[in-house]
């Protein structure tokens, strides 16, 4: 007997308006499936039982009427923790926000509520969504459910961890140089990065503004875009929401890849990623030649100064950003004798390693006498490589590549050098730094059996393309939402 | 040419780079220890040697990109909206009094 936790979204969206489910069932279920999962996999930081059932309950109410509040009613939903959620605590994996309870909902929490969702609760982070592992999370790691002893990927890794052993339907992530799709990667579940200003930030705890944007994890392309349809939305609190049309998705699952102009990113198909990793994404290649599309080799150059811009961009925003930590209005406070001394030593005890060494090296990229040789030339590399994107889309509609250029790493391994976990997200940075949408899917498993993610990149605003693409890869890998060994037996597998 | 993930050509070609670390620490408001200065000093060096491969590329004439997507001048309505309670926004404040924020003396005793 299988359990409903493993149903999709889309399946169990169709079960709850038959009948055949009650909100309240799947979010046992679900919870079950937490409590089975989460010594091992630690993906949540706070699991909120309580509010979840009153949700749960509310949206049967409103089923027993023959109604629906939206696409996700009744559908357990979680929220990585960077995103403020009214009155369940939000600490973004930080020390210096531990007990923290916010005053309000974030606008995507908002959209998640008026969609019928059900918050389970909130995932586990590197601490301000810095890193790749979520090792840096100042609440200990979570794992990864193909093998608990290697990392879920981050720094959405709860998330994404969540998501795959199904103490989550679909889960909130955000991306600010790969951490949606990385994370889904490495737990084979889809990640899907939104072009800049589609989701609006407001009450996403700022890492680096001009590269941040919140977006869905899911099991299936389907789900990603029913999530992505619910989140989207302009917003007058967000400054740079983007003000046009947001045109609906779901027409692209079926259109299939005829005619399109699939370009292979040179730079991100050679040396440097593992060799299982590299064929899995070839055979995915040839068959979206078999389905009708046309393959070609494209060159990016500045692919290779995208990860030097993108390690003084992130860190110049986020030593800004991260300036309103000062033990004054929230968090943390270690006493001192004026107020320089006070902040000071509260931001020493409150940052974690990582976050200390972004804040300082961004810093130093923002001093007199520095900034325009690295912070001003990152900028301006920038430029590039989005001219760089806009050449190649004249001749191609979409770009592929690896998601990572290798799959779940060891806990551990590689924390000693900060250098060596930041070339972990060589293939997903450029979307970031261009502001364009990206998307990660699961297309098999390494010799390892742990899961290896190919991504899809489009022009801004190109969403429609993208998830004709992804549908297609979906289809083509045979994955069919694979589930990791360790929900297996509850599967009923 | 294919990307060196871990070793090549790119990653020889590093700049030495010269920091102050507690002059930059201080900037940044945060209080490290002698031994932290010293290794997270080491540690950015490193880093920055490798993100200064942006000095590379010839960029004359080449606009900085501060922000993605083409946007100017995002208005909304002037409209007043009910802000947060005093009282909501001091009840995360690790000190308050008096409807303020509590902070210690910001100016030296005569």
């Amino acid at each position: 007997m299988s359990s409903p936790a493993d149903l999709t979204l889309a399946e169990a969206a169709a079960a709850l308006r038959a009948g055949a489910l009650s909100a309240r069932e799947l979010l046992q279920a679900t919870l079950d499936r937490a409590l089975l999962t989460e010594a091992e996999l630690h993906a949540f930081l706070t699991i909120d039982h309580e509010r979840a059932r009153a949700a749960a309950d509310a949206a049967d109410e409103v089923l027993a009427r023959g109604e629906t509040t939206g696409p996700l009613h009744g559908i357990p939903v979680a929220v990585k923790d960077n995103m403020v959620t009214a009155g369940v605590e939000t600490t973004a994996g930080s020390q210096i926000l531990a007990g923290y309870i916010p005053p309000y909902d974030a606008t995507a929490v908002t959209a998640l509520k008026r969609a019928g969702a059900v918050i389970v609760g909130k995932t586990n982070l590197d601490e301000f969504a810095m890193g790749s592992s979520t090792e840096n999370s100042g609440y200990g790691p979570s794992a990864n459910p193909w093998d608990t002893g290697r990392v879920p990927g981050g720094s959405s890794g709860g998330s994404a961890a969540a998501v795959a052993a199904g103490s989550a339907m679909i889960a909130l992530g955000s991306d600010t140089g790969g951490s949606i799709r990385q994370p889904a990667a490495l737990c084979g579940v889809v990640g899907m990065k939104p072009t800049y200003g589609l989701v609006s930030r407001y009450g996403l705890i700022a890492f680096a503004s001009s590269l941040d944007q919140i977006g869905p994890i899911s099991r299936t392309v389907e789900d990603a875009v029913t999530t992505l349809e619910v989140i989207a939305g302009h917003d007058p609190l967000d400054a740079t929401s983007y003000r046009g049309e947001y045109p609906q998705y779901r027409s692209s699952l079926e259109r299939g890849v005829a005619g399109l102009r699939v370009g292979v990113v040179t730079e991100l198909a050679g040396e440097g990623i593992s060799p299982d990793v590299l064929s899995a994404c070839r055979s995915v290649v040839d068959s979206l030649a078999e389905a009708g599309a046309t393959i070609s080799e494209v060159s990016l150059p500045s692919m290779e100064y995208a990860l030097s811009a993108y390690y003084l961009i992130a860190p110049a925003e986020c030593s800004a950003n991260l300036a309103r930590f000062d033990g004054v209005r929230y968090g943390l406070r270690v006493e001192g004798a004026t107020v320089e001394e006070m902040t000071a030593r509260t931001r020493a005890a409150g940052f974690g390693p990582e976050v200390t060494r972004r804040i300082l090296l961004g810093t130093y990229a923002l001093s007199a006498g520095y900034y325009d040789a690295f912070y001003g030339q990152a900028q301006k590399v920038r430029t590039l490589v989005i001219q760089d994107f806009t050449k190649a889309y004249e001749g191609v509609d979409v770009l592929v590549s690896p998601t990572s250029p290798m799959t779940a790493f060891e806990l551990g391994s590689r924390t000693e050098d900060p250098l060596s976990m930041y070339l972990v997200d060589v293939c997903t940075i450029p979307s970031n730094l261009a502001g364009a949408p990206s998307i990660s899917v699961p297309v098999a498993l390494d010799v390892a059996s742990l899961p290896i993610g190919f991504q899809i990149m489009a022009p801004a605003l190109g969403e429609e393309v993208l998830f004709r693409v992804a549908a297609e890869v979906e289809r083509a890998s045979g994955w069919n939402d694979r589930r990791p060994p360790l929900v297996e037996a509850d599967h009923g597998v | 040419m294919a990307f060196r993930v871990r070793s090549g050509p790119i990653y020889n070609r590093r700049m030495a780079i010269d920091i102050d670390i507690a002059y930059v620490a201080r900037l940044a408001r945060i209080e490290l220890s002698e031994e932290e200065l010293e290794r997270i000093g080491r540690q950015l060096g490193g880093i920055l040697e490798h993100a200064a491969l942006v000095q590379e590329l010839p960029t004359d004439g080449i606009e900085p990109t501060s922000h993605p997507l083409p946007m100017v001048n995002s208005f909304r309505p002037d409209q007043v909206i009910p802000p947060i309670e005093r009282e909501t926004a001091l009840s995360q404040a690790p000190e308050s009094e008096e409807g303020y924020f509590r902070v210690p003396p910001t100016l030296e005793a005569e």
